[in-house]
């Protein structure tokens, strides 16, 4: 009974929250919405008794995430209202729905047919964070390390994109000035070389 | 009234047709950002789902991946973002057409 409360209440303000998202013209109602619909997300999680992954979508998305996107905002104008282009609503609408109910069905076609089975059971007395320690590093080790080098490669990524040249700033300089720029530094490191 | 996994995926169903509507809708590069995150967000609810009614933890591996793999692009796009916001000052897609075919 308190499940289902829980399910409907939570599911009718994340979808509240996620239409605000999409719908309106201001950037920061988008993100402050958004930032909403995380937690509320984690509280599905939370309720389908995956206590790990809700701390983490609470920490990942709504702690990293989201304070990486209000970060980011600080660079552009937010202010003004977001210009959308009008093309048919009907259409776009209809794709939408027509995609969702497709994935649907991919989802749902192998429960139905009975088709699945439970390859790392949950095991009885046992935490949710500690089975899921086990099975993450004994059966997911592989992909755990390669996802661990993924996000040092974004990281490194992040810094080199966004901090490249931070005491400049490119936006008021013509491009001829930015090639300048660049043959100036070449030319300092060719000297270097000699 | 039992809660089924019909309901999460119905759930989940919603919640990716508002992030796809958004995707096709948005012409600002940020706000479609957000969209997909929406969109990882609502196989997220799915995978956890399929894992706590099958009894399988698979489920919640791959969610934790997809966690991962949201995190990285939001490091990695909102650099390139920023990077064309100082070339350009506009973060719109129609203003993306230096390439001419």
């Amino acid at each position: 009974m308190f499940e289902a409360i829980a399910f409907y209440l939570f599911a009718a303000l994340t979808i509240v929250m996620f239409t605000i998202t999409v719908m309106t013209s201001q950037a920061l109602y988008a993100l402050t919405a958004m930032a909403a619909g995380m937690i509320f997300i984690s509280a599905f999680f939370f309720i389908l008794g995956a206590d790990f992954l809700g701390a983490i979508q609470i920490i990942v998305y709504t702690g990293a995430v989201m304070a990486l996107y209000a970060f980011g905002m600080m660079f552009f104008d937010t202010t003004r209202n977001v210009v959308e282009k009008r093309t048919n609503p009907q259409i776009v609408f209809i794709l939408g729905t027509l995609a969702a109910i497709m994935v649907v069905a991919i989802v749902v076609a192998p429960i139905v047919s009975n088709n699945i089975q439970a390859l790392y059971p949950i095991q009885e007395g046992v935490g949710n964070s500690q089975a899921v320690g086990m099975v993450l590093f004994t059966k997911y080790l592989v992909p755990f390390e390669v996802a661990a080098v993924m996000l040092l490669v974004a990281m490194i990524a992040g810094i080199v994109l966004a901090g490249k040249k931070m005491d400049k700033s490119l936006t008021l300089m013509a491009e001829e000035e930015i090639e300048m720029m660049h043959a100036s530094t070449e030319t300092h490191q060719e000297r270097g070389e000699h | 009234m039992e809660i089924t996994l019909t309901h999460y995926l119905v759930l989940s169903a919603v919640l990716f047709a508002i992030g796809l509507i958004g995707v096709m809708r948005r012409k600002n590069l940020l706000l479609l950002f957000f969209a997909t995150e929406i969109l990882l967000n609502a196989t997220n609810i799915a995978f956890a789902a399929i894992s706590h009614y099958i009894g399988d933890l698979s489920g919640q591996m791959f969610a934790f991946f997809i966690i991962a793999i949201a995190a990285s692009e939001v490091a990695v796009g909102l650099g390139l973002l920023i990077v064309w916001y100082k070339r350009t000052g506009k973060i719109d897609l129609d203003q993306m057409t230096s390439m001419r075919g």
